[in-house]
Formats: C-alpha cells, sequence, structure tokens
C-alpha cells in the first residue's frame, strides 16, 4: 500500500522529466557553455553554400572543443575557416575548435563559420533554420538561426 | 703566414656559405615554400595593378555586354574578383561595398563598382545578374571564358586556384577590393577586416571629396 502511494508520484515524476527532455524547446546551453546570436544571411537558391555565424561562451571550469555542426536544411555541414595571406583569401574545414574555460569563441564573417553545403530548401529572409553544435564535452546545443538578408552585416538586432 | 692561411679559410668558408645561400634560395623559390602554386595566376602581392589603359582583356557583363578595360576611365572604380558559390569573403565584402556606397550617398554617384568572377564555370552572366543584384543595384558582374578572366587576373596581378573539395570545389582568391582612379590608375585596396571609417576615408579621397572635420 505504502509501496504504491510513494511509486505513483514517482512514476510520474520520471515520466514528466522524460516529457521535458523530449517536448524541451532548444536549449542554446549546456554545462557553461552559451551560443548566442546566430545568424545566417539568404540564400540564393540551394546550389551555392551558406555560413551560419555565431558565438560560444565558454562560462564553465572547462575546456570544451567545438567539433562538429549539423543541421535538417543542409545535406553537409562542417565548420570552415577562411585564412587570408598576402591578401589572397583560402577556406577550408578548421578541424576541432578549442573552447577554452573562460573564452569566447565568434564564429564571424572573414573567420569562421558553419559552412552549409547542398542546402535541401532556399534560405529565406525572415525564416529560422535549427542548427545544432557538438561539443566534445558538453555534448549537442542546438540553437535556431534567423536568416537575415542577403546584403546583412550581423545578428537581428 | 699563419695569418694568411686563416684569411683564406675565412674568404673559402664564406664563399661557400655564399654559394649554399644561393642554392637555398634557389630552391626556396622553385621547389621549397616559396614557390608559386601551379594554379596560381598573376603575380605576387608585391605587384599591383597596372593603369586600366595597359590592360588588355574583354569581359562580358551581368547584361551580356562586351566590357573592356578602357570602358573603365573617367570615372573611379571599384574592383573585387570573387564567385558566387563563396559563402563568406564575398558576400561580407559585396555587403561592405554596398553599405559604402549608401553611406558616400550622392558624394558617390560617380563610383563605378565591378565584380569580376573567378570561377566563369558557374558563374553566368545570368547567374551573375541574380547574385549581385541583391546586394545593390550598382554593382555590376563580369564573367567571361577562363582565358579572359585569366587575362583580367594578369593584369590587376590577382591570383586565383580551383580547390576540389568534398566531390565540388571552391576558389581561393585575391579578395582585396582594388582601388582606380578616373585616369585609370591604381590608387590602393580596401581588404575584408578593414574598419567602415577607414574604408569611407580612401573613397572619399579616391572620389576627390576633402572630407568634412
Amino acid at each position: 500500500m505504502i509501496r504504491n502511494a510513494s511509486g505513483l508520484p514517482l512514476l510520474a515524476a520520471v515520466l514528466s522529466a522524460l516529457a521535458i527532455l523530449v517536448v524541451a524547446p532548444p536549449c542554446a546551453a549546456a554545462d557553461g557553455l552559451r551560443v548566442e546570436n546566430p545568424w545566417a544571411r539568404a540564400s540564393v537558391g540551394t546550389a551555392r553554400p551558406i555560413a551560419a555565424y555565431l558565438t560560444i561562451h565558454n562560462a564553465g571550469r572547462n575546456d570544451d572543443v567545438l567539433i562538429g555542426v549539423e543541421t535538417p536544411v543542409a545535406g553537409m555541414a562542417e565548420v570552415h575557416k577562411i585564412e587570408t595571406k598576402d591578401g589572397i583569401a583560402s577556406m577550408g574545414p578548421a578541424g576541432p575548435v578549442a573552447v577554452p574555460a573562460g573564452a569566447s569563441v565568434r564564429l564571424a564573417p572573414g573567420g569562421l563559420h558553419a559552412m552549409l553545403m547542398s542546402l535541401k530548401r532556399p534560405l529565406k529572409e525572415g525564416s529560422a533554420f535549427s542548427l545544432t553544435l557538438v561539443f566534445e564535452k558538453a555534448g549537442r546545443i542546438e540553437v535556431s538561426v534567423p536568416v537575415q538578408g542577403i546584403g546583412a552585416k550581423g545578428p537581428p538586432q | 703566414m699563419k695569418g694568411a692561411r686563416r684569411r683564406i679559410a675565412v674568404v673559402a668558408s664564406s664563399a661557400a656559405l655564399a654559394v649554399s645561400a644561393a642554392i637555398f634560395a634557389g630552391w626556396w623559390q622553385v621547389d621549397g615554400p616559396g614557390a608559386p602554386s601551379a594554379l596560381t595566376v598573376g603575380g605576387g602581392a608585391e605587384k599591383i595593378p597596372l593603369p586600366l589603359s595597359a590592360m588588355d582583356f574583354e569581359l562580358t557583363d551581368h547584361r551580356g555586354r562586351a566590357v573592356r578595360p578602357s570602358d573603365w576611365i573617367g570615372r573611379p572604380i571599384l574592383v573585387f574578383f570573387g564567385f558566387t558559390y563563396c559563402p563568406d569573403v564575398c558576400p561580407t565584402t559585396l555587403t561592405n561595398i554596398a553599405a559604402w556606397l549608401d553611406d558616400l550617398g550622392e558624394d558617390g554617384r560617380q563610383l563605378n563598382v565591378a565584380f569580376v568572377s573567378v570561377d566563369p564555370e558557374r558563374d553566368t552572366p545570368e547567374a551573375l545578374a541574380d547574385y549581385v543584384s541583391a546586394f545593390h543595384p550598382r554593382i555590376v558582374g563580369h564573367t567571361g571564358t577562363p582565358e579572359q578572366i585569366a587575362g583580367a587576373a594578369r593584369d590587376f596581378r590577382v591570383a586565383y586556384a580551383k580547390i576540389q573539395a568534398r566531390g565540388n570545389y571552391t576558389m581561393d582568391h585575391t579578395a582585396l577590393v582594388f582601388l582606380m582612379d578616373r585616369t585609370g590608375r591604381f590608387s590602393g585596396t580596401i581588404d575584408i577586416h578593414e574598419d567602415r571609417h577607414s574604408a569611407l576615408s580612401k573613397l572619399r579621397r579616391l572620389l576627390g571629396i576633402t572630407p568634412i572635420e
């Protein structure tokens, strides 16, 4: 009797916790990591790749590493880096990106970006898409990226 | 006797050093890290664009018209080499240029802007038309045959190279905005990390506008 009485609330608690995990809105923070100001420019069609930008703050005590990005809107997504030498810009996969404790890492024009290739649909101004950042320790952080005009310079004000 | 021998030894060893330095310098420039990439066209970073009057190429603009460098003489012009499949440097630079044009307003109405594709394979005049007009109606896109693009790059001393990536390709390219004055002479560059204030003062100088203090 006692077992039943205490068992039910426990089950309810477990179920509601599970429900929260399943239906929780996109979470932009985990383990001291915070992802802020995501944005991307609108695409012209679907063939051209698009760059998404954001800032990662690591307020925790542990260093972390950004190891990948995922999004349902692109056939392939990868963190890329622009390097400029003697005025010549070249772009390629950035590899793992260190996010040291207490530091912020910016994915910004002319530096790092989440490169979205083989878009599945055009990214229209005013819409938004989901982007998941995968960290070595903090795991996955999902953000909603607002799509700005093609001539945008930064995140929505 | 001892002194003479030492002198000979010094001369011999410095000669040997000079020879090895020359060999090393040769290797550096030809096969070593200083070697130019096989795909690179145009000159090194120390070289500046020729005057427009000395350039010799023809391109097609996004409206399908033939354009020669001499057509650009008479008004100051900004020339930027890029490609429309470029996700970061090109849209950022074209966005900056659009903002400069808006900031200059009436003062900038003389200024021409040419975007030259280094990727003629994908950037047809039609593809360019869709692309450049999204940034600013005053930006004119240019493309051509691979030989025509190579000619324009050679005269502007621009480097570009096709880089294979994941079954697709991207382009490395000189990402400077070239400023040519109304007589067609090179007057400077603006790069992607330059702030708005510095860019605008270069443009005002190019346009012959005295800054209001």
